[in-house]
């Protein structure tokens, strides 16, 4: 669980990223934090593994107090996966990318050749394992970086901006392995622009704004009410924009999934025929 | 980072500032070659001490203290280094001429760093390019300078994110032996060239998709030309120039210790 009572951050040269933010996460969790650039998403999340320490307030993981603890100790519980794959790339083969975070917590050899296997077998790189990372795709550069943090096995999975450059086969992939997550009890936290990949996960999201929290809760509340997505300046996902503008012929607003909205129009048409 | 930081131009007017930087690196140049030609404590002091105008008169007083800090962590080798071999080849004593020589060797450093920081905080890279360009550097040199100053700060902050993704998969910086330390770093130094690399190649892509180069003769908005501050800084630095070599040449120097009646 990761408790955030009341933090403010400022960064050395002076801007205020977050103003005030409380909000708590229980285990097993699927959350989605959504806002416009420079809101301070990414800056929030930095608080849950200890790589920023808020300037005012505390963060707990677990109830252990973010300030107390290294990063190191806490990423093993909290593993993060960076927006941009190229700033942790460095070894020569895929595999001892993915073993680097597994040495480094001291796992035993044996474990590691097993958890390295499963993670590369997890997002489809296992024909990849002795090729040098540098030589893939930016998509394959991706996957590569979320296997080196999925290997450990952490309780709680953050990633930054997941599905960039990821086909719709992959951000399916990426769906259904946070779906296992949940269902195991674990906490996902994504940072993410992508409204049609949120409107198809139906998460609790936190939308930020400006270093606040300005709405919190399910997705199919918030994409789809027009007076919080202006404030956050957020498009609504495809299907809730076209039950908006059909409103006026007495449909509900609030649908994001495409079987509900599949229902509700068959029922439509059946009522006309 | 914090050596970055003290060469990092922000912008802002002052006197120094709006010199020009042709004048002021020839200024740079000779406050460096009258550095290694001293290696006496003395003349090295006034050296260092003759650019603190600038610095105050440049307005630039916190950075350029943050410069000096940075280069801290260096000058403490130089001045162990030079200490420890003399201390060693004088039959292990301590002498007080040895002492003043370390700190001498050390104080050079300091001037160099100094007067180059004085330099790129008041001299901002457009300054710079324009001064290569009418220097008549061949434009792709000048832009290739330029831009390796502009991205200081960039891969500054590059660094930083790299060592956070790095600590997110739980390496430890700080733990182990020296060697241990040093190998540490590997996995922040890859990304970091690999990124640079790549950048420069997509900005290179970028910039000839923009038609970098098309005309062989260019012309510039904005012309360096001498102004009456100029002449004085040239004055000043023909003088500094000119009483280092004379002194160097004609006078003895004495050392402290000599003048203190020696310490030891």
């Amino acid at each position: 669980m990761i408790e955030v009572r009341d933090i403010c951050f400022t960064y050395p040269n002076g801007i205020e990223a977050l103003k005030g933010v409380s909000l708590t996460i229980r285990n097993g969790e699927f959350l989605a934090i959504m806002g416009e650039n420079g809101a301070g998403k990414t800056t929030l999340v930095k608080h849950f593994n200890g790589l920023l320490k808020p300037t005012e307030g505390s963060v707990l993981v677990d109830g252990v107090e973010t300030r107390k603890v290294s990063v190191a100790t806490l990423a093993r519980k909290v593993g993060f996966v960076f927006q941009n794959p190229d700033n942790q790339l460095f070894s020569e083969t895929v595999e001892e990318e993915v073993a680097f975070a597994l040495k480094n917590f001291g796992f035993e050899e044996n474990v590691i050749e097993r958890r390295v296997t499963w993670a590369l077998n997890l997002l489809d790189l296992a024909q990849y394992r002795k090729t040098s990372p540098f030589m893939l795709s930016g998509g394959e550069r991706k996957r590569v970086a979320l296997a080196s943090v999925l290997a450990w096995n952490p309780k709680i999975l953050m990633l930054d901006e997941p599905t960039i450059g990821q086909d719709y086969q992959q951000k399916e992939k990426l769906r259904q392995f946070i779906l296992q997550m949940k269902a195991q009890r674990k906490t996902t936290i994504i940072v993410t622009h992508d409204v049609e990949f949120v409107a198809e996960c139906n998460p609790r999201v936190v939308l930020m704004r400006d270093g606040r929290i300005v709405a919190d809760g399910e997705a199919q509340k918030i994409l789809t009410d027009p007076e919080i997505l202006i404030e956050a300046s957020i498009v609504p996902p495809q299907i809730a924009q076209i039950f908006l503008q059909l409103s006026e012929l007495g449909l509900p607003k609030d649908v994001i999934d495409v079987y509900e909205a599949r229902k509700i129009l068959l029922n439509v048409s059946e009522r006309n025929e | 980072m914090s050596v970055f930081d003290g060469l990092k131009f922000r912008k802002v007017y002052s006197p120094i500032h709006n010199l020009d930087p042709r004048i002021k690196f020839v200024y740079v140049s000779a406050i460096f070659v009258a550095a290694i030609i001293f290696w006496e404590l003395i003349p090295l002091t006034i050296l260092f001490l003759i650019q603190v105008p600038f610095v105050i008169l440049a307005g630039v007083k916190r950075e350029w203290l943050r410069s000096m800090r940075g280069a801290m962590f260096l000058a403490i080798i130089i001045f162990l280094t030079n200490f420890i071999f003399r201390f060693i080849s004088a039959g292990y004593v301590v002498i007080g001429s040895d002492l003043e020589y370390a700190f001498a060797m050390t104080l050079r450093f300091v001037v160099l760093v100094e007067s180059f920081s004085v330099f790129f905080l008041t001299t901002s890279p457009d300054h710079l390019g324009l001064a290569l360009e009418q220097t008549r550097i061949p434009y792709e040199f000048c832009f290739a300078f330029t831009t390796a100053v502009r991205f200081v700060p960039v891969l500054a902050e590059e660094a930083q994110t790299i060592m956070d993704a790095q600590k997110a998969r739980g390496l430890e910086l700080e733990s182990g032996n020296f060697l241990k330390r040093i190998r540490n770093y590997i996995p922040i130094l890859i990304p970091l060239i690999v990124s640079a690399i790549r950048r420069s190649l997509e900005l290179a892509e970028a910039m000839e998709s923009r038609a970098w180069g098309a005309t062989k003769n260019r012309t510039n908005l904005y012309v360096l030309r001498m102004h009456r501050g100029d002449l004085v800084l040239i004055a000043i630095t023909a003088g500094i120039l000119a009483t280092a070599i004379y002194i160097r040449l004609f006078f003895g120097i004495p050392s402290l210790n000599e003048l203190l009646g020696g310490l030891v």
